[in-house]
């Protein structure tokens, strides 16, 4: 297939997606299997097990260092994994690349957007896959229209497509930075720290973003630093700890306290304490 | 009555009317988003100022050698405009454009090759010398500065070796090249009729684009706007066709350059190409990540901006109806690179028109012409010219920083 012709298939099926109000459940499953990683010396990632499912928002947390702007990459096809399996929707798959990654319905959000300033809202959205009449001239009124029903599924408040990036607000970038995710149609959307930048509301309505998403059917991942933020719409959080799972919590029934311990490492420090004590009823066998 | 899906937000101010235009004018300057207007005040402060030192400067005769002589340098400029959008540089298009007229005038002249053949061969110089470029650019990521002032002089020797001892090459009086930038000029009923058949395109497009945007239950530009535009535009090219007839009318030589700037605006805002042009420009990796072929998007503009230089060259080989040591050096490079600048091509990339180049080069232009006119001697046009290009480099600075302070890139 030529990029023309998916690029033109894509566009026509997220035009279909966005016409309907109700969920539209074409969100994937992906999952990572015994997925590791190294650099060097250091092993960035071993054995990591994860997962997200349509309609799902899942957190991932963790320290400096532990491991999830890795799998991050891994997962946006930007680094190959060094061993382990990654399905879509049971499909064992390869991630070879970013554009590999998003003709499997992959889309990512980088913490730095990657919007260009000088051009408008519309031209930001359809970069790369702007559509045409007649195979050369750009579909201004088609990509502008488009536009205007993402924003409006996303219920964004941009109050104009036709303004330079640069004249918009933070929350207003993270919105058109998801809107484009959403342009190819993807089944599921890897959002890395999109509100790390933000004040209180924009934080609130990027929030209420992620959840119109997961409304849609989407599979969402989330990476981020604020716990309040993950608690706020994750379904499930994985917390990596030095390049491995370790923990997985339900959302509900989660505090803040015992993510903050699972993310230090506190937790494990404090169970592997009483195992010892289980394990070795002599406390002299323990020292040697 | 419903409201268009792009006018819904309640924070959009909504403009009607006379006043309201006046309005959406203003802010956008405030907001330094100045556009051409720097160059058409400055046009007009020119036109005024040599027209009081001599009033021969506005005649119809000075009028079409400004506009004939701006042409070849022009088109040179229009593919400086093309490397400036995307933030590189090219120091050598008067090199190239020399050595492009030089090849010719050798094939023509010395090999008795048919003139067809000379300007396939001199402006195949041009795509050549881009392609290199391009690849010096590309693989081995040498600034674009550094290869391109390497080519001013190369090229420069490359002109001097090809003209060997002579020195000078005149080319037959009587090739269609002469024929084509010299002597033939658009005047009369066909004048009349060419300005008639653009004012007729420019108005079915506009219309074309409010019946869509109407369809697509967008907001639309009025038609009475459109009828305003359409009017303004006749009665200018047409008083300008009357003006220019007097004397010769429209040189084919300018009419030509103003073609292919508005065909390069046509691709620049309304292909694919043009889009990604503009955002590699602004952002490079966020084109790259976005899927645009950065790579491509270089190749394709160095190659346009050598092949642009070299026909500009050999079209001003044709005018002048010679080639020299002097063609293409100095001044033509920087002549060039300062229309585009003056015209309004930001040097930061990412921000600039097709029609820079036209504007730019007419004030160059009728300031060396009106100097020339007034009896001032080169030196000074030099510094007037340097003053001119300073200037306009501080508008454009000026304005980024305001456009900055008000959100507008």
């Amino acid at each position: 297939m030529t990029p023309i012709d998916t690029s033109k298939g894509r566009g026509a099926a997220a035009s279909d997606r966005a016409g309907r109000d109700t969920p539209a459940g074409s969100g994937l499953a992906l999952s990572l299997r015994g997925v590791g990683k190294r650099f060097g010396a250091v092993q960035a990632l071993a054995d990591i097990d994860f997962r997200v499912g349509a309609g799902e928002v899942v957190a991932l947390v963790g320290d400096n260092g532990a491991g999830k702007s890795t799998l991050v990459k891994i997962i946006s096809g930007v680094y190959q994994p060094d061993g382990g399996e990654i399905e879509v929707d049971g499909r064992r798959v390869s991630i070879s690349g970013p554009r590999a990654a998003q003709g499997l319905g992959i889309a990512t959000v980088f913490q730095d957007l990657a919007l260009c300033d000088n051009l408008d809202v519309v031209a930001n959205l359809f970069l790369g896959r702007e559509r045409r009449q007649s195979g050369i001239v750009l579909d201004e009124v088609g990509m502008e229209q488009e536009a205007w029903r993402l924003l409006r599924r996303l219920s964004a408040k941009i109050p104009s497509v036709r303004i330079p990036i640069a004249s918009l607000s933070g929350g207003q970038r993270q919105t058109v930075a998801i809107a484009r995710s959403l342009v190819g149609d993807p089944g599921i959307v890897l959002l890395d720290e999109p509100t790390a930048a933000l004040g209180v509301a924009q934080t609130a309505e990027v929030l209420a973003l992620v959840r119109r998403l997961r409304e849609t059917g989407l599979g969402v991942i989330l990476v981020s630093h604020n716990m309040s933020d993950v608690l706020a719409v994750a379904d499930r959080i994985e917390v990596l700890r030095l390049g491995r799972n370790a923990a997985s919590f339900d959302a509900r029934d989660v505090s803040i306290e015992q993510l903050v311990a699972a993310i230090t490492g506190a937790s494990d420090e404090a169970r592997s304490g009483r195992d010892d004590l289980a394990a070795t009823p002599n406390p002299a066998g323990g020292t040697s | 009555m419903t409201v268009a899906a792009d006018l819904a937000d309640e924070r959009l101010v909504r403009s009607k009317g006379l006043a309201g235009a006046v309005d959406v004018v203003w802010r956008r300057l405030r907001g330094g988003d100045l556009g051409s207007l720097p160059v058409v005040v400055g046009l007009a402060i020119i036109c005024v100022v040599f027209y009081s030192l001599e009033p021969r400067f506005l005649s119809s005769f000075s009028l079409v050698n400004i506009l004939t002589y701006a042409a070849p340098v022009g088109i040179i400029a229009l593919g400086i405009v093309l490397v400036l959008l995307l933030g590189e540089i090219d120091l050598s298009v008067g090199s190239v454009s020399g050595m492009g007229a030089a090849v010719m005038s050798v094939l023509v002249v010395r090999e008795s090759q048919s003139v067809l053949v000379g300007l396939l061969a001199g402006i195949g110089v041009g795509v050549l010398v881009g392609l290199v470029y391009a690849l010096l650019f590309t693989k081995l990521g040498i600034p674009s500065f550094v290869f391109s002032l390497g080519g001013l002089l190369g090229f420069q020797g490359v002109l001097l070796y090809l003209l060997g001892s002579e020195g000078t090459i005149n080319l037959p009086s009587d090739s269609g090249l002469i024929e084509f930038t010299r002597f033939s000029h658009l005047t009369g009923a066909a004048a009349y009729a060419l300005v008639a058949g653009v004012v007729a395109l420019y108005v079915l497009g506009g219309l074309w684009t409010i019946r869509q945007r109407k369809r697509a239950e967008l907001s639309a530009p009025s038609v009475v706007g459109l009828a305003v535009k359409a009017a303004l535009l006749a009665a200018g090219l047409a008083g300008l066709t009357y003006y220019l007839g007097i004397d010769r009318g429209w040189s084919y030589l300018f009419l030509l350059f103003v073609a292919l700037v508005v065909l390069m605006d046509l691709a620049l805002r309304r292909t694919r190409w043009g889009r990604h042009v503009f955002a590699v420009g602004g952002n490079e990796e966020a084109a790259r990540r976005s899927g645009v072929k950065v790579t491509r998007i270089y190749v394709s503009v160095f190659v346009l901006t050598s092949t642009l230089a070299a026909l500009g060259g050999v079209l001003g080989a044709g005018l002048q109806t010679s080639v020299s040591q002097a063609t293409g050096t100095t001044d033509t490079n920087l002549t060039a690179i300062a229309a585009a600048v003056i015209g309004g091509t930001s040097l930061f990339g990412g921000r600039g028109s097709a029609y820079a180049a036209l504007l730019g080069i007419i004030v160059l232009q009728a300031i060396q012409s009106g100097l020339n006119i007034v009896g001032v001697d080169s030196s000074v046009r030099f510094m007037v010219t340097g003053a001119v290009l300073l200037l306009a480099v501080a508008i454009d600075s000026v304005a980024r920083r305001a456009r900055s302070s008000s959100g507008r890139g």
